[in-house]
């Protein structure tokens, strides 16, 4: 699905990703941990042609440089790590915007477009709510309009960005069993961005350990999520217990 | 309703029968005789109707673009004036009114010229200094070429104060009433400026997501930013070749849509054409008579009487909200 060879970014005169070089299968879930400043969210933006890049990343075996931008929008969704929401918009109108990239440059949506839209509601419990206005969402709820969005835009390949950041434990289990749930009904492939290392470790297939930039580990939870790994890379005194990450006091 | 009150009202009396009647009779296979004298005629179709008409495109082109500027840089305070196109006006009205001889007959064009060169200028500048920065550059962008502009037609001012006057009656905004060759200037660039925003308007609401987020779901962000800013500032360039600089209209029409329908430009672009065209006329109806036989410029009159209205609607609007 997904592969990346010795890329590149820079930004303000740094190389944020510096050379990293992975794939991701059909249907994997991979995660990309590491700490603050270490190069995911960038890389996770190079992944959808936000940012320019050196090195080569592919699709499918097509480089994304070769994809036009709508082209490159039916095959990635991305939920940002603090996604824009219009508070005025309905969470359908809202929902419908994950439709832009199959309607022509001033075209209008058409019933295939709008069923679309419904079907990523009801997955999504939302099709009650299809009126309510985004600003009077509760965070669980925004989160699930963001993910339907996503789901709306039909891109085999889901791009999460700290999906979780803003929400309480429950909420946060939710939404990442609600991912888990699409990517085997819907046969997605996910590449997430997490800092919760317990909830990263549960849910994904394999983790990617960035720090500076470059990948520094690789593997399964039990093979990354290790002490030495994290006290090296975090600067964190852990224990990690039963794939659990449990931070420790001097 | 609007352009019925602007036809109806004036110091001579017309009535409400006897306007639609002339309208028909106007009408090809309508058989019907206008019941109005010559003179009448005349007041109503070479000087009521043409202004009614003009101050029609003007608000639409105003109101619709300042609701298109709002969408594309994400600022609730921008206008049609953003990037410069009120400086440059400026500036080439003042040029003409001062350099030139007969310098009222080719104030329009020398506005319009005016206009559509600070944008440009703006336009390069923020493309040269800002490639990537999304509209926060091409914005400063504009306030710095404003800001030149301003100056330089401050200093053609003080070198000619005996121009003062006439410059200043045409910064302060009026309709003319020079019969039908305004509209049919200004109707092509309306038509064309305004056919252009709305096609985008779909787009307009992908970008209320950001440049970033409307980039990920497959929009050229630049390109339409590009396309839209060229479509208004066309239409806002022509409009006030015209009819000066009338303020506020491209603030307040597209907040008071807003606030009672929703931010969503598919609604926000039409009704801001529709009411921006109502708006001006009534409000050019208000400079008209308020000191009749003297006229206010029409700026004063949508400041005036657009604040306290905005003022209401807002305090409605968040009444209800609550």
């Amino acid at each position: 699905m997904i592969s990346a060879n010795r890329v590149i970014v820079e930004l303000g005169g740094r190389n944020v990703v510096d050379g990293v070089s992975f794939s991701v299968e059909h249907g994997e879930w991979v995660t990309l941990i590491g700490p603050n400043g270490a190069g995911k969210t960038s890389l996770m933006r190079a992944v959808a042609g936000l940012v320019e890049h050196e090195g080569t990343i592919a699709l499918d075996g097509r480089p994304i440089a070769e994809l036009g931008r709508r082209e490159l929008a039916r095959r990635v969704a991305i939920v940002p790590q603090v996604p824009s929401m219009p508070a005025g918009m309905t969470i359908r109108e809202y929902v419908l915007l994950g439709r832009t990239p199959y309607i022509s440059y001033v075209g209008r949506e058409g019933s295939h477009d709008l069923a679309a839209v419904e079907d990523a509601l009801a997955r999504l419990d939302l099709e009650t709510l299809g009126g309510r206005q985004l600003g009077s969402l509760s965070g669980g709820e925004r989160q699930r309009a963001v993910l339907a969005r996503a789901l709306a835009q039909q891109a085999p390949l889901l791009l999460l960005d700290e999906p979780t950041t803003a929400l309480d434990a429950g909420r946060m289990q939710e939404v990442l069993e609600l991912v888990d749930e699409l990517r085997l009904e819907a046969g997605l492939t996910v590449l997430a961005a997490m800092h919760d290392l317990t909830s990263a470790g549960q849910y994904a297939s394999r983790l990617l350990l960035l720090s500076g930039g470059r990948v520094v580990a690789q593997g399964a939870a039990a093979e990354v999520l290790t002490e030495p790994l994290i006290a090296e890379h975090y600067g964190a005194r852990v224990r990690v217990v039963d794939g659990a990450v449990i931070p420790v006091r001097a | 309703m609007a352009l019925l009150t602007g036809a109806l009202v004036g110091p001579v009396h017309i009535g409400l029968g006897e306007v639609l009647q002339s309208i028909v009779a106007r009408l090809p296979f309508a058989h019907v005789d206008s019941p109005l004298s010559p003179t009448q005629e005349s007041i109503l179709w070479d000087i009521r109707l043409p202004r009614v008409v003009l101050g029609a495109l003007v608000g639409a082109m105003l109101a619709v673009a300042g609701a298109s500027y709002q969408g594309v840089f994400h600022n609730p305070l921008a206008d049609p004036y953003l990037l410069g196109v009120a400086a440059g006006a400026g500036l080439g009205a003042t040029i003409a009114v001062v350099y030139m001889p007969h310098g009222l007959g080719v104030l329009p064009p020398a506005a319009f010229v005016g206009a559509s060169l600070a944008v440009a200028t703006a336009y390069a500048i923020g493309r040269s200094a800002g490639r990537g920065s999304g509209g926060a550059t091409l914005v400063l962008a504009g306030v710095t070429v404003a800001s030149f502009f301003t100056a330089v037609q401050t200093f053609v001012q003080q070198q000619h104060s005996d121009t003062l006057q006439e410059v200043y009656s045409w910064i302060l905004g009026r309709l003319p009433s020079s019969g039908w060759r305004d509209v049919v200037i200004l109707l092509p660039y309306v038509v064309v400026a305004i056919t252009g925003i709305l096609l985008h308007r779909r787009l307009l609401d992908v970008l209320s997501v950001g440049d970033e987020e409307a980039a990920s779901l497959g929009v050229h962000v630049g390109q339409v930013r590009l396309v839209v800013v060229l479509c208004a500032t066309v239409g806002t360039a022509a409009a006030v070749s015209v009819s000066g600089l009338i303020g506020f209209v491209g603030i307040i029409v597209p907040h008071a849509i807003r606030l009672v329908a929703g931010p969503s430009y598919r609604l926000l672009l039409p009704l801001s054409v529709l009411v921006g065209a109502g708006f001006l006329v009534l409000a050019d109806v208000i400079a008209r008579t308020a000191l009749s036989p003297a006229e206010l410029p029409i700026g004063v009159v949508t400041a005036f009487f657009g604040a306290p209205f905005f003022a209401v609607v807002l305090r409605t609007s968040r009444r209800m909200a609550s």
